[in-house]
């Protein structure tokens, strides 16, 4: 009776079964690793914006506090989206005629909202409250990255539920004394988590990590 | 190989033999094998087939429409959140049982009479393992959400719920699945062998050689071979209490009256390997009848399954004893109407159809008589199939519709829906059974030889 396989046959079944498992733990590991890549994710990608309005420019450089635009941040969920009045505060009298300000000046004139591309979202099923999180002493950095140095805004941060996980698990690796929340140049000391023991005393900062807390 | 230090239990001086005199090594190997490679079609086989595919596809335009519109289709609904697909789960994972029973424990017992039927009740196992894990993934809202039930790295930053039985579940099921899987083709290996040396057909010759992993029948690969089955009948042996007690803490660990109890594990254990019993005898006896096996599968192998029927039964029946008599010597009010309920609430028709089933007619069984007919022992392996799956009814169902709070009490009524995915689960294991009875051979080749050559010998 002739041979029904090849003598090679021997060394691919050998290689097929070590293959097998190797692609396998490779493959997850592929997954793995896309689903936290900024191919998945968009963090660090800068988005287009009808207007490129620069928070480098406008935190950065000219120094103004976060709750001059976002103005619900300390009383509500949201931070809160400037209408485009707040921008005619100073842009009715300066760079009047920059053709870059002319959708902000068109939305002013027709009363129609500039559509801001979002560059920070979380699902429908997760809630989230912006104030109970900057009077516990969270910086908006911590969450939204160096923002004072975005010319165009991106997300510095996944928003995936580990990442929220790692600071609710460990606030005292995070928190800030409460008068620096709103500095967009404030760097943690090199005790902060002895600071931030502290603080997490002070402030009756507690872990909550129940599902509920934010699916609820 | 030795092999007949897997079989050295002595034969009874009495009752029918293991084996029909009269059989060679080789006309054991050309009757079993016949039936794969034989060429002639068989009309039974192919009309049995149609059938099972039908409900196949049954099951999957039922599935179909419940991936597309949701579990609000069956008849659940709170507070009876777990109908047809739990009981569906319990009842099929608890058939898998007789085959791992039959193949690990023994096989490590020695009970030589096992040969013949182990290969198809592992089979068996496998394909109610893999129906059997299909309803819980249906039952789920989110189905395509399965795989969140094992601990892997994800970017939610949680692992599963390890404190609860749903999750052991997980583990409990798979590996049971991972070593059915493992211990069922080891032993096809040397049988893939001999197929592969028989085929006539080319296709046929490079198919069974792949599976058969380059046997060649030599000393090294006999011992090996002993060794690998040896050691997974170890590691099969534990599943055979272990996967039944976890399904159990499905229900005991939780506080509903009915479900709370620690009777559970090995009650649910008897009960799943009572059934896994019946199912064998269901199977075997239609088929050692149309593929002319009964020279293989003897009445001494009918009448040994039908004494393990009558003891796991027993033991079933102690258990149904002992919870309602813990439930009246509790004291408990919730426990004692959950019992009452069982017995005179609207529905006491399953309750007294499964006392019926599983206790009254398979008492027949002590009578020599009703041993000895065959066509008595498949009616009443029926029976005990139709009583098992009465019992995860009136378990699941009756437990749920009366909990403590009269305002939350509620009927449960299967939908169409309910029903086409259990008789589809059906179609699932009879198709997978139907392929297997026509692609590999149903009884184990060179076990059969082995006990041939020990029948030479006397």
């Amino acid at each position: 009776m002739p041979q029904i396989f090849h003598h090679s046959t021997n060394l691919i079944s050998r290689l097929s079964i070590y293959g097998a498992a190797f692609v396998a733990v490779l493959a997850g590991y592929v997954v793995y690793a896309l689903s936290g890549s900024p191919y998945v994710t968009d963090v660090n990608e800068a988005k287009d914006q009808p207007v490129p309005f620069s928070h480098k420019h406008h935190a950065g450089e000219l120094g103004i506090d976060c709750r001059y635009c976002h103005t619900s941040v300390e009383t509500s969920p949201f931070a809160g989206l400037p209408p485009t009045q707040t921008c005619m505060t100073c842009h009715s009298q300066i760079w009047t005629n920059a053709a870059m300000l002319e959708p902000v000046r068109a939305s002013y004139r027709d009363d129609k909202s500039i559509s801001w591309t979002r560059v920070n979202a979380l699902p429908d099923f997760v809630y989230f409250n912006h104030s109970i999180h900057v009077a516990k002493g969270i910086g908006c950095t911590t969450c939204h990255g160096p923002i004072a140095n975005m010319p165009l805004t991106w997300a510095a941060n996944t928003l995936q539920m580990s990442w929220c996980l790692g600071c609710h698990r460990e606030p005292e690796k995070y928190v800030r004394p409460k008068e620096y929340v709103f500095s967009t140049t404030y760097e943690a000391p090199s005790n902060q988590l002895e600071l931030g023991a502290k603080l997490v005393k002070e402030y009756k900062i507690r872990s909550l990590t129940d599902c509920v807390t934010c699916h609820r | 190989m030795e092999p007949e230090s897997l079989h050295r239990a002595s034969e009874p001086p009495t009752g029918p033999p293991v084996l029909e005199p009269g059989y060679t090594v080789g006309s054991v190997s050309d009757k079993i094998s016949s039936i794969v490679l034989g060429q002639r079609r068989r009309r039974g086989w192919f009309f049995g087939f149609a059938v099972s595919f039908a409900l196949l596809m049954m099951l999957l335009y039922a599935v179909t429409y419940l991936f597309a519109i949701g579990v609000g289709i069956w008849g659940i609904n709170i507070p009876i959140g777990w109908g047809f697909a739990i009981i569906n789960f319990v009842w099929w994972i608890g058939i898998g049982h007789a085959g791992t029973l039959i193949s690990a424990i023994l096989l490590l017992l020695r009970q030589k009479w096992r040969t013949s039927i182990n290969r198809f009740a592992e089979a068996m196992t496998l394909f109610a393992v893999s129906c059997a894990g299909l309803f819980p993934i249906l039952h789920m809202g989110r189905p395509w959400l399965a795989y969140w039930l094992f601990p892997y790295p994800n970017t939610m930053g949680t692992w599963p719920q390890f404190r609860s039985p749903l999750v052991w579940d997980v583990f409990a099921v798979s590996t049971y699945a991972t070593v059915s899987l493992l211990f069922w083709f080891v032993g096809l290996i040397p049988d893939l062998a001999t197929l592969r040396d028989r085929a006539k057909s080319r296709l046929k010759q490079v198919v069974y050689g792949i599976l058969a992993m380059g046997w060649r029948g030599s000393a090294v690969h006999w011992h090996r071979y002993e060794v690998a089955s040896l050691l997974l009948a170890g590691l099969a042996t534990p599943l055979v209490v272990s996967v039944h007690t976890v399904v159990s803490f499905d229900f005991s660990a939780a506080i509903v009256p009915g479900w709370h109890t620690t009777i559970f594990p090995p009650y649910f254990v008897a009960g799943a390997i009572y059934s896994g019993f019946a199912m064998v005898m269901t199977l075997a006896i239609p088929i050692r009848k149309f593929y002319h096996l009964e020279d293989f599968i003897t009445m001494r192998h009918l009448e040994n399954m039908a004494k393990v029927m009558l003891a796991t039964g027993l033991i079933v029946a102690y258990g149904y004893m002992m919870e309602t008599f813990m439930a009246f010597y509790s004291a408990d009010t919730f426990e004692r109407y959950a019992f009452l309920n069982r017995m005179r609430g609207p529905y006491m028709i399953a309750y007294w159809s499964l006392i019926l089933c599983n206790i009254l007619i398979p008492q027949s069984l002590w009578s020599r008589k009703v041993r000895a007919s065959v066509p008595a022992l498949f009616v009443i392996a029926i029976i005990v199939n139709i009583g098992m799956w009465l019992e995860r009814f009136v378990i699941v169902v009756i437990s749920l519709h009366r909990d403590f709070l009269p305002s939350s009490w509620g009927m449960y009524y299967p939908t169409r829906w309910d029903w086409m995915t259990l008789a589809g689960s059906m179609g699932l294991f009879l198709t997978l059974l139907y392929l297997f009875i026509r692609y590999l051979p149903v009884i184990s080749i060179f076990e059969m030889r082995t006990l041939v050559e020990e029948e030479e010998k006397k």
